[in-house]
């Protein structure tokens, strides 16, 4: 157990994961927004293009996604984002993981949305705010209120799926570590629960902390 | 409803367990007999053992035909069994299989659970390129190149050894480095020399690709075989000696490998281990 | 449609104009992508008649890897859906248990597999079990470990349903059965759960499209399922990766897509019946959080802003 503390960079690898987590949590999060309200806006076309983006990005295993980010738009379509093989699979990592759980988040603030009775967007309208306006100031800042759970378990999702990427990261981070490990010691009981726990002290706390959240910052109606 | 497929599966299993438990007292008695006999291969390498619908070609598939004909079974005897990396050794010391011919290093850790006829074959790590690219050598000349090798392998683990800070991307699959080596986006993918071939050899690659041919490792294939069975050993290592003195070796490696012009590197043909 | 003007007013002649232009040039942007893509595939050589035409010309191409892959990948999610449906209701009930040390016992249980990522479980399984078992048939092995990765966390979350759902019942069903002399046990099993297992028919089936995505993680233990079959392995036969992934994908999207679909409708059948049943107490089943998935949601129809009144389609 030490030794593989000692010969490998598990730590570093969880600092990884750790980073895929934090930044496409901001990417799906921003991107997810988006594609939501294109899913309720007055534009008929906005409206196909968000549920399109959904129906595909969701029901598309990852595993695909990470691949194709590799093979098919830096290599074919010539999308890279640095010339360094292992920088670029890290950003594409990004963007991919944002790209995926968009499309829960955005399911995630449409139900918030949903939990709004509609006298608050009439109430909007009546008094003159555009559909801009009225999800800025009125819609979005209660829906977020009351998808904190649904967001909470698309983050929580999002942290276990970072190991996904290990598809095209390699060794980088954990679960490609992990197979590094195995393949050169073996498989071991206690390398698992390293692993594992390295994962429940990352969910755990923030489960604890949605639901609390979830309960505390839930509009009253 | 749910409940018959579940019993679908265990019947399924244990049928399959009576019948490995079969298989494996034919080993027992040295594979002869005219019943059949199990060989673990790869599924999914092309030019070494390769199932394409009902069909299995590759140079591993050749060779174990070749052998099993020696050990008196004929080629519609044979039931090919998928033998990947991982579970090579379960299959051997469980009786699943009789034999493993899958680019099956032979090594002192290996050898603690299973016995090796052979090799058969030297292969070594070396570097497949675009057959119009002249400027990789070797892994000295990897410099500022772009070089794709499979997640946590040793060949991928090997090569950060030799070319540190190498620029390397890292694929689920060679496969998926092959196809992006093709395209242009990569300049090298690095294994065993062998399997590099057999990816050169497919006829939708012909003349695309070809094998540096500076190998940087040696890796022996033998034939495994279950721990101990020295007379089963002795059966396999004397095919080996027969096929690669009657030119049979060769011919086998030229129509799987051949179509890269690849040449197998030094020490080919092997003189097979003495079985102790 | 009436729901839609909720969010913003009719548009006026000007808007409606404003509006046509953006459709054109959002159809502009989506030919332009197309016509980029469909021309740099074209340089990459990936459209070459070699790389597409065995989906026609060989029959091997369906029979020998994507029909097998497609059936892998459905027994796959099949056998660990079910199994992950008993684990689930076991610690479901569990964690209702009127016992606190069982209630803290499945608690641990349920929580930990919940945070484990599947992939680093299909991993340990396989290499660290499965792969070395002397009884377990070497076919077996992949597909035991894929499916206990699997069991275990969709069944943990399938337990915190199970939980929710009895917690979403209104209290005069327990109080009721308890008030006739059932055990809180028997209250349990005979009242609470029937109600709470019909409710969460639509995010059970919505748990299945996580079930099923995620068989493709079994890639990493060599199972023969559909990405493994008709990605990787056809990839490799026919030397077209690139292809090979790109149909695997349009599979995955229609039969998922179709799946959601059939899980929105179940769940509209089902909120208009016990509209009708039980009227104003309608109780809503919290979403359940899944795998990849993160979210099983059920609508896919467009409707903005529903009041709990209104239909939901």
């Amino acid at each position: 157990m030490v030794d593989i503390l000692r010969n490998y960079d598990v730590i570093g690898a969880f600092w990884v994961t750790i980073q895929l987590s934090a930044l496409s949590a901001v990417g799906a999060l921003v991107l997810g927004t988006v594609v939501a309200v294109f899913r309720v806006s007055p534009v008929g076309v906005l409206r196909l293009l968000g549920s399109l983006y959904v129906n595909i990005v969701r029901n598309t295993p990852l595993t695909l996604l990470m691949v194709f980010s590799i093979l098919g738009l830096t290599y074919i379509l010539h999308l890279p984002f640095s010339e360094s093989a292992s920088r670029n699979a890290y950003w594409w990592a990004v963007v991919m993981l944002s790209v995926y759980h968009a499309a829960f988040v955005c399911e995630a603030v449409r139900s918030g949305v949903n939990t709004i009775p509609a006298g608050q967007a009439e109430a909007a309208r009546s008094i003159g705010l555009t559909f801009g306006q009225s999800m800025r100031e009125v819609l979005l800042p209660q829906a977020f209120r009351g998808a904190i759970a649904p967001l909470g378990s698309t983050l929580i999702a999002l942290i276990k799926n970072t190991t996904v990427a290990a598809v095209i990261l390699g060794t980088a981070e954990s679960a490609g570590t992990l197979a590094e490990v195995t393949e050169n010691e073996g498989a071991s009981l206690p390398t698992f629960l390293l692993f594992a726990l390295g994962f429940v002290i990352l969910t755990l706390p923030l489960g604890i902390a949605i639901t609390h959240y979830s309960r505390r910052l839930a509009v009253q109606r | 409803m749910k409940s018959t497929r579940i019993g679908l599966v265990a019947t399924a299993a244990a049928l399959a367990l009576t019948a490995s438990a079969c298989g494996s007292d034919d080993s027992g008695d040295g594979g002869s007999g005219g019943d059949g006999i199990k060989i673990g291969i790869k599924f999914d390498q092309p030019g070494l053992g390769l199932k394409q619908g009902n069909d299995y070609t590759g140079m591993d598939v050749d060779v174990a035909t070749y052998v099993a004909g020696e050990l008196g079974h004929d080629e519609s005897d044979i039931e090919w069994v998928q033998a990947p990396s991982s579970q090579r050794e379960t299959l051997i010391s469980t009786g699943q299989v009789d034999l493993v011919v899958a680019t099956y290093s032979i090594t002192d850790e290996r050898k603690e659970s299973v016995s090796f006829a052979g090799p058969y074959f030297v292969a070594g790590q070396d570097l497949l390129v675009r057959s119009d690219d002249d400027s990789i050598t070797g892994p000295d000349s990897l410099e500022g190149k772009k070089l794709c090798s499979v997640t946590g392998s040793t060949s991928a683990q090997n090569v950060s050894e030799e070319v540190p800070g190498v620029n390397l991307q890292e694929f689920g699959t060679y496969s998926e480095c092959v196809a992006a080596l093709v395209s242009g986006a990569i300049d090298a993918l690095t294994t065993d020399d062998t399997i590099l071939a057999g990816y050169a050899a497919q006829d939708q690659y012909e003349g695309k690709l070809k094998v540096v041919g500076a190998p940087f490792s040696e890796e022996r294939y033998g034939i495994g075989l279950k721990k101990g069975d020295t007379e089963l050993c002795q059966q396999v290592t004397d095919a080996i000696t027969k096929m690669i003195d009657d030119g049979d070796w060769q011919t086998i490696v030229d129509d799987n490998l051949g179509p890269a012009g690849y040449e197998p590197p030094a020490g080919n043909p092997p003189t097979p281990d003495a079985c102790s | 449609m009436s729901t839609e003007s909720v969010l913003f007013d009719a548009p006026g002649p000007r808007a409606r104009l404003r509006h046509n232009i953006l459709t054109g040039v959002g159809l502009v942007l989506v030919a332009l992508t197309a016509w980029v893509v469909y021309g740099r595939m074209k340089e990459a050589n990936q459209l070459e008649g070699y790389l597409w035409s065995p989906y026609v010309t060989e029959a091997d191409v369906w029979t020998a890897y994507i029909l097998p892959g497609l059936w892998a990948t459905i027994k796959a999610a099949l056998v660990s859906m079910v199994l992950a449906g008993v684990y689930g209701l076991a610690f479901g009930m569990g964690r209702l248990s009127h016992l606190a040390w069982v209630r803290w016992a499945s608690g641990a249980v349920v929580e930990f597999f919940r945070a484990v990522p599947v992939l680093l479980m299909m991993v340990f399984f396989f290499f660290g079990f499965f792969a070395t078992a002397s009884w377990l048939p070497s076919d077996y092995a992949p597909l035991a470990a894929v499916v206990v990765g699997l069991t275990l966390y969709n069944g943990s979350v399938i337990a915190e349903l199970v939980r929710s759902g009895v917690h979403s019942l209104p209290k005069g069903q327990s109080e009721a059965g308890l008030s006739i002399g059932l055990s809180p046990g028997q209250t349990l099993r005979i009242v609470q759960l029937p109600q709470a297992l019909r409710a969460m028919l639509p995010a059970l089936i919505g748990q299945l499209v996580v079930v099923l995505k995620d068989t493709a993680l079994g890639t990493v233990v060599l199972y023969p399922e559909l990405l493994t079959q008709g990605g990787k392995t056809l990839g490799s036969a026919y030397a077209n990766t690139v292809p090979a992934y790109l149909v695997v994908a349009v599979i995955y999207i229609v039969i998922n897509y179709s799946l959601t679909k059939v899980a929105g409708y179940v769940e509209g059948r089902m909120k208009r019946r016990r509209r009708a049943v039980v009227g104003a107490t309608t109780t809503t089943m919290p979403s359940a959080a899944g795998g990849t998935g993160a979210v099983a949601s059920s609508s896919v129809a467009g409707n903005p802003v529903q009041t709990p009144a209104e239909p939901v389609e």
